[in-house]
């Protein structure tokens, strides 16, 4: 029994660690550039839905807060790119890592100046509590993650599979110019993207925010939700969702079963082994490049 | 306008271009080493502060400027040079022999991360540098035996040939002492750009198939870079550990790794002058930051993030309207100058490039 319990709650959180890994393999799907500040547009997502819905703050009802949060983080992720990240259009890697690095921190700084720096609880319908199946405790929160992240996880592959879009998607990040020659619009493509991983990051947040307090430092877990990036296969979005129950899965029975010190060491050693042994994840979409 | 007739070959890699330039530096170091006798007790500490981040500022540098590897890792090696320097010392050696074995340790063991590390590209070889941050704090306290974990360290008195060095009695000593040590740092960073191996870390740099093509074995090159690189990040280690006299496992803490890559990205990446550049913003700018807020009437009350997110804002408005840097905007002037009134706008236009994936799908 205590190993189901612990598989459900590692699964749960598994399952934020993928939705938030799953922004950052949309965006590097899509502009082959990778979004440190996920984790920070998660926690901006969670705040603006908390800010929405507490009655001290706004005080609309959820429902309508939630969309309307999805709505302002796409718009949102969409200004970033037309506003900054088209301007390093051409740069290195390197300079859209470091560029959303110092994005996290500002984001970070904007969001504990707006909405303070203590923890606060998101009075979400999805915390009514916990009910119990058969001795494992199972809380609404955890299925309502588990259930939301799947099925996002499905419609945005195959969205990148069937759609005209998804596909153009692809084709921009392969080759830009040949995408230009073949008519696709790939600045506004990649302004779309971003809008697209904002709107996974609220989601992601909402969700965060429904199953405890959050704070601007929550941002932080993006670092975890990239270990899981990796450990799936940057590029691939089942690969991401994997990677993230690996990671939340390990987590508790890592604390269960190791000494103590040990736990929290973890995830990371096992994204080291795995970028030692398998580079490019255990879903990997890469070949040598022949010149 | 000075010009530059060369006549040999040796007048390309010449360590200075000209008596002037030579003379300007000299000016410098001489302005340097008196500057004990100008300055008050605080501001030769903020000096010092500055000249121990451009060493640090100068390893990463090497790494990420010159062979193109970008690390967010640098604070674990920051961290094993200062406690391998303090354990050393603490074990009866000398400074002058712990100081140096703390560097070679620091790099062999970073030759030794790279091995794997150097196979990864761009991204993934910054996760697992990320990844080895993460890992090092954790990693002090599991080895509390040595590390003394949670708990901390504090720095010994240095002593060189009988004289007593330290932070906070003597701090002018101490400057001299990073004084030095920069000095030596600079020297030897500008003297490998001007060796084979340096130019082949370039080469890396601006493209591994032409490197290899040219006969670069590229991952020795990586290897070779990290480890020095590595070596002098740990020589900075260890300084910072004297500087700040206590130091615990969160001391060198990601924000460090961070904080670190973007001061060599505001400095001006792949330039010896940008690392400089970058220690006096990142070493200013919390002083900067709490006398505006004084000017301004905030009180003494803290605002948390407010640094960082200062930081944060500068970085972006750099890479998004001056992505070479302090550096880069000094040269700009400067040959604006040099060339009046020849200078035109597009001379640092850069060629757009255009991405390709190496996935499939």
């Amino acid at each position: 029994m205590e190993v189901v319990q612990l598989l459900v709650s590692g699964l749960a959180n598994g399952c934020v660690y993928g939705l938030i890994a799953l922004g950052f393999v949309l965006i590097y799907k899509a502009t082959e550039q990778v979004n440190f500040a996920q984790g920070d547009f998660m926690m901006l997502g969670a705040f603006v839905c908390l800010g929405l819905t507490n009655a001290h703050y706004v005080g609309l009802p959820f429902w309508i807060a939630a969309p309307l949060t999805i709505a302002i983080m796409a718009v949102l992720g969409y200004l970033l790119d037309f506003f900054v990240l088209r301007h390093l259009f051409g740069q290195s890697q390197t300079a859209v890592v470091i560029l959303t690095i110092a994005l996290g921190f500002v984001i970070r700084f904007v969001a504990g100046a707006i909405w303070s720096h203590e923890p606060q609880t998101l009075e979400s319908p999805l915390a009514v509590g916990d009910f119990n199946v058969g001795g494992v405790v199972l809380g609404m929160a955890d299925i309502a993650v588990i259930v939301v992240t799947v099925l996002l996880t499905y419609f945005l592959y195959q969205f990148f599979q069937r759609t005209k879009l998804g596909l153009a998607m692809q084709a921009a990040s392969q080759n830009q110019m040949a995408a230009y020659f073949m008519g696709i619009p790939v600045k506004r493509v990649q302004g779309m993207i971003w809008g697209l991983s904002g709107a996974v990051a609220a989601v992601a947040g909402i969700l965060f925010a429904s199953k405890g307090a959050i704070d601007p430092n929550a941002g932080l877990l993006g670092i975890k939700a990239f270990a899981a990036a990796v450990i799936g296969g940057f590029g691939s979005l089942p690969g991401a969702l994997m990677g993230g129950l690996i990671v939340g899965v390990i987590e508790p029975f890592a604390s269960r079963y190791f000494p103590a010190g040990y736990s929290q060491i973890a995830p990371y050693t096992l994204l080291l082994f795995v970028l030692v042994f398998r580079p490019n994840g255990l879903f990997s979409q890469v070949r040598i490049k022949k010149v | 306008m000075r010009i530059h007739f060369k006549t040999s070959y040796n007048h390309d890699i010449r360590l200075f271009p000209d008596w002037w330039s030579f003379l300007v530096y000299a000016t410098l170091i001489v302005i340097a080493v008196v500057l004990p006798w100008v300055l008050d007790d605080f501001f030769l500490g903020e000096v010092t502060n500055v000249l121990i981040w451009a060493i640090a500022g100068l390893g990463l540098m090497l790494l990420t400027g010159q062979t193109g590897q970008a690390s967010l890792g640098h604070a674990a090696f920051l961290a094993l040079g200062c406690y391998s320097c303090i354990i050393f010392m603490e074990q009866g050696w000398p400074f002058l022999i712990a100081f140096p074995a703390a560097g070679i340790l620091t790099g062999v063991v970073g030759t030794i991360i790279a091995i794997p590390a150097i196979r990864l590209h761009g991204i993934y070889l910054a996760i697992a540098t990320i990844a080895l941050s993460i890992l090092a704090d954790d990693i002090i306290v599991l080895m509390e035996p040595i590390t003394d974990g949670v708990s901390g360290k504090f720095a010994p008195m240095i002593t060189i040939f009988g004289i007593e060095i330290e932070r906070w009695t003597t701090p002018d000593r101490f400057y001299w002492l990073v004084l030095a040590v920069t000095i030596l740092c600079t020297l030897g960073y500008r003297n490998l750009l001007r060796s084979p191996l340096g130019r082949a870390f370039a080469a890396v740099r601006d493209s591994e198939v032409s490197a290899s093509a040219m006969g670069v074995h590229i991952a020795r090159a990586k290897a070779v870079a990290f480890g020095i690189s590595c070596a002098i990040t740990g020589l900075a280690g260890a300084l910072m550990g004297f500087y700040a006299g206590a130091f615990n496992n969160e001391t060198f803490s990601i924000v460090i790794s961070i904080t670190l890559l973007m001061m060599i990205v505001i400095g001006g990446l792949g330039s010896i002058h940008g690392a400089f550049f970058g220690a006096v913003v990142v070493a200013f700018l919390p002083q900067f930051l709490s006398m505006t807020k004084d000017f301004v009437g905030g009180g003494s009350v803290a605002i948390p993030g407010l640094e960082t997110g200062v930081f944060g804002m500068i970085l972006i408005l750099f890479i998004l309207f001056e992505p070479m840097g302090i550096y880069g905007r000094w040269m700009k002037i400067r040959i604006w100058f040099e060339l009046f009134p020849f200078a035109r706008k597009d001379m640092f236009k850069r060629q757009k490039s255009y991405l390709k994936t190496e996935r499939l799908r």
